[in-house]
């Protein structure tokens, strides 16, 4: 199975892949979250949801069922 | 295009960018609140000078990364810069961005340049540019973006001037797009929207059809063109995607050009602040001193002040009634008019000061990270993290708090929100728990620390929550609402809280209850007050028929007159009315006086003070809540002849005011947020059924 944000580790870069049209929302796109782009899983939540990342210059919090839709390949 | 000597600018920009600081600097205290026709979001608005002969008229709109909404405030956003018939339809846009989210700003800006209004573009923060380790090339950018560039410091007062001269130039400004979009995605597909829209720009055509269902405002040919065209939404869907993607190629061919950040000098002040305000524990545990601080807050600070309004209001109403002449009008200012302005006024301080925090934090950039912490814990409630400042907010009134809803994008979690807030103990519930917790618990301590009536008190506002909670989870399980979770939000960096801000947000929101609840409440009191100064028959004669009554007890004027205007009041309409509904209140343990101060409630809460005092014969001026009190306190029910206000009553009473929704303003306020009576007579008749139960069990396993 192919990695995604929600595989991150806390300090972990991955570069997003790609993603289900459907399943994320058009203004996560606008927000910068975007195939090629750098993605780096900040902080996590108390309770493993919502995910804090950093991605292509903005920081921004997702959901877990979000996050686990964008696949991506870890860096390193 | 023709000189004006009024100009319609609106001010759009991504949240967090210092947009309303620039509108604050630009138009100081000439701000006003009005609403969108048809959608009744509020709108924004101030007067700015210019120049010598140009005037401005700026609309602040909501904060929004995109012009495709996600959230009802974003839709204004889009209705205002595509509906050219509405009254703020702007003749030039300014996009406000900061040094540090260059890249994310200049997304919104290029869809403002694609609608080809003169726009400019306007940099935030400037002065932290060599803080923060950015060099931008400003003239190569302006000649990429083909736009003109300002850069300011909002909050430091810096580059207003340049930006003022640079608008009176307006009609100069470059607009053509930026994004060409039709050739990048599709230039058959948007070659038909070019022949079949010639009258729009390509863009906002684009626009048009694909944000149908959020532009309310088309006309109703324009509706039928656009229906008719109908592109498959697959295909809608892939080419909003490949838009997006293919600005933000632009953008960052750009700024590779024209941007650059040395990443030494970026400062780590905010990932050690988030380890500690998101952690496991310590980010719960400073959240909860939080609001602890700000409850603590609202009682310390807002209790002066609202007892100086109480007094203020009783002089004010003495002095009428004294100073004018005696007839019906002076009855309706002093006993209608004046206690209905003075209900109104008597929340402002508690309002005013939970604004205060909450505006602060938001500014500071706490009230993302409360959002991310909690967010997971509401779901599970059937709300989002997002839900927290509203809750928070109910504890004041519902009637802001149910308008700070409006961020949450997810409708089910938005409805669940706005149906539970009444159940927050609001401030109108305060001073009805205050004086039935001093006549039913004793005032002891209990472990030599805690004071019973101050735990009573705590304990009500715990099964506020509580309420508000489990009827959350119930309505998560029964309302059948397909949604599609939009949350994403933004984390944005710490900083101090600028105070022209927050006061400005503070003034806004108390405005916003005062002419929102207030004319309701003020309404609800003038129709009271005639309800209890007419009556029938009897209500004419009580002069005369107590004077024959008493005349053999030889009593003085003052008590005879108390017993006339108690009389009075029995057979007045609103006295007949807590009679006819005495035998549904009685196994609550009410009689008909409680029922005239329950009708009473409904314009808000604590009158029920008032209109007891007013039933048992004290003056509310004057001696204070003591001696409404003492007579409550005395008050013994004819039949049984036991204490009228005993412990089963009290509780009774208590709980039936934790549950009711009694509040007018609140269900015409729901109405509107929810454009439907349905959910408002929800909450009417299921708070009203849960507190009627309750109440009546409580009292019966007392009695």
């Amino acid at each position: 199975m192919g990695d995604t944000i929600a595989s991150l580790l806390i300090g972990e870069i991955g570069i997003i892949q790609d993603f289900c049209l459907d399943a994320i929302p058009l203004n996560l796109l606008e927000m910068g979250c975007l195939p090629g782009k750098e993605v780096r899983l900040l902080q996590i939540a108390p309770l493993k949801d919502p995910l804090y990342i950093k991605v292509n210059g903005s920081h921004l919090a997702i959901r877990i069922e979000t996050a686990k839709q964008i696949n991506i390949t870890k860096l390193r | 295009m023709k000189s004006k000597s009024l100009l319609n600018i609106a001010l759009v920009g991504n949240p967090n960018t210092g947009k309303t600081s620039l509108f604050n600097q630009l138009t100081g205290l000439n701000q006003k609140v009005g609403n969108y026709p048809g959608i009744t979001v509020d709108k924004k608005q101030g007067k700015c000078k210019i120049s010598e002969h140009l005037t401005a008229e700026i609309t602040d709109l909501p904060g929004t990364y995109s012009i495709n909404p996600t959230t009802l405030d974003e839709t204004i956003v889009l209705e205002t810069l595509l509906n050219e018939s509405n009254d703020s339809y702007p003749d030039l846009v300014i996009v406000v961005a900061e040094v540090e989210n260059l890249k994310r700003n200049l997304f919104l800006f290029s869809q403002i340049k694609d609608l080809q209004f003169p726009s400019l573009l306007v940099i935030n923060m400037s002065d932290q540019m060599i803080r923060k380790g950015i060099t931008i090339d400003i003239e190569a950018l302006k000649k990429e973006l083909k736009s003109e560039i300002i850069l300011i410091s909002a909050r430091k007062n810096l580059g207003i001037d340049a930006l003022k001269r640079e608008i009176e130039n307006y009609e100069n400004w470059n607009t053509e797009p930026i994004a060409n979009i039709s050739d990048k995605i599709d230039t058959d597909f948007f070659e038909t929207i070019k022949t079949t829209f010639p009258e729009f720009s390509l863009y906002k055509s684009w626009l048009l059809i694909t944000q149908q269902k959020n532009c309310a405002f088309l006309s109703n040919e324009l509706y039928q063109k656009i229906t008719a065209f109908n592109p498959d939404s697959e295909k809608v869907k892939k080419y909003q995607h490949k838009e997006t993607i293919y600005r933000y190629q632009i953008i960052n061919e750009i700024l590779k050009k024209t941007y650059s950040v040395d990443k030494n000098e970026a400062t780590d002040l905010r990932s050690r602040l988030d380890k500690i305000l998101t952690h496991k524990i310590y980010g719960y545990i400073i959240f909860f001193g939080v609001l602890m601080l700000i409850f603590q807050s609202i009682f310390e600070w807002a209790s002066l002040p609202m007892d100086l309004i109480d007094s203020l209001f009783a002089n004010l109403s003495e002095l009428a009634k004294t100073n004018l002449p005696k007839g019906t009008f002076t009855n309706l200012i002093a006993e209608g008019v004046i206690p209905g302005i003075g209900g109104i006024v008597i929340f402002i301080p508690q309002i005013a000061i939970l604004f205060l925090f909450i505006a602060t934090l938001e500014e500071t950039g706490y009230m993302s990270r409360v959002v991310f912490l909690m967010d997971k814990i509401m779901r599970k409630f059937g709300m989002s993290g997002k839900s927290i400042i509203p809750l928070i907010s109910g504890t004041a009134c519902a009637i802001p708090a149910i308008m700070a809803s409006r961020n949450i994008s997810d409708w089910k979690e938005r409805l669940i929100t706005i149906l539970v807030i009444p159940f927050t103990t609001c401030s109108a519930r305060l001073p009805v728990y205050a004086i039935l917790i001093a006549l039913i618990i004793p005032d002891v301590r209990i472990f030599g620390i805690f004071n019973l009536q101050g735990l009573t008190l705590m304990g009500l506002y715990l099964l506020g929550f509580a309420a508000a909670i489990s009827s959350a989870v119930l309505l998560h399980h029964v309302l059948k609402i397909k949604t599609q979770s939009l949350f994403v939000i933004e984390m944005p960096n710490y900083k101090l809280p600028s105070f022209k801000n927050v006061f400005f947000e503070v003034v806004e929101k108390t405005k916003a209850f005062v002419f929102g609840a207030g004319k309701i409440i003020l309404a609800l009191s003038i129709i009271l007050w005639f309800l209890a100064s007419n009556g029938s028959e009897k209500f004419k004669n009580a002069t005369e028929f107590v004077t024959t009554q008493e005349s053999a007890n030889n009593l003085n004027d003052d008590v005879l007159n108390k017993k006339i205007a108690s009389y009075r009041l029995e057979h007045s309409y609103i006295g007949t009315m807590g009679k006819v509904i005495e035998p549904v209140i009685k196994p609550m343990g009410y009689d008909w006086k409680i029922g005239i101060a329950l009708i009473s409630s409904f314009a808000a809460r604590e009158v029920f003070i008032g209109a007891l005092a007013t039933i048992y014969n004290v003056g509310s001026d004057g001696e204070g809540s003591g001696t409404i009190k003492e007579r409550m306190a005395a008050e013994v029910d004819p039949v049984t002849g036991e204490k009228r206000f005993n412990f089963a009553t009290g509780m009774s009473l208590l709980l039936f005011y934790a549950f009711a929704m009694q509040c007018i303003g609140t269900l015409a306020i729901v109405k509107r947020e929810t454009k439907s009576w349905k959910w408002p007579m929800l909450q009417l008749i299921g708070m009203g059924a849960l507190a009627y139960v309750v109440a009546a069990i409580t009292f019966y396993i007392l009695n």
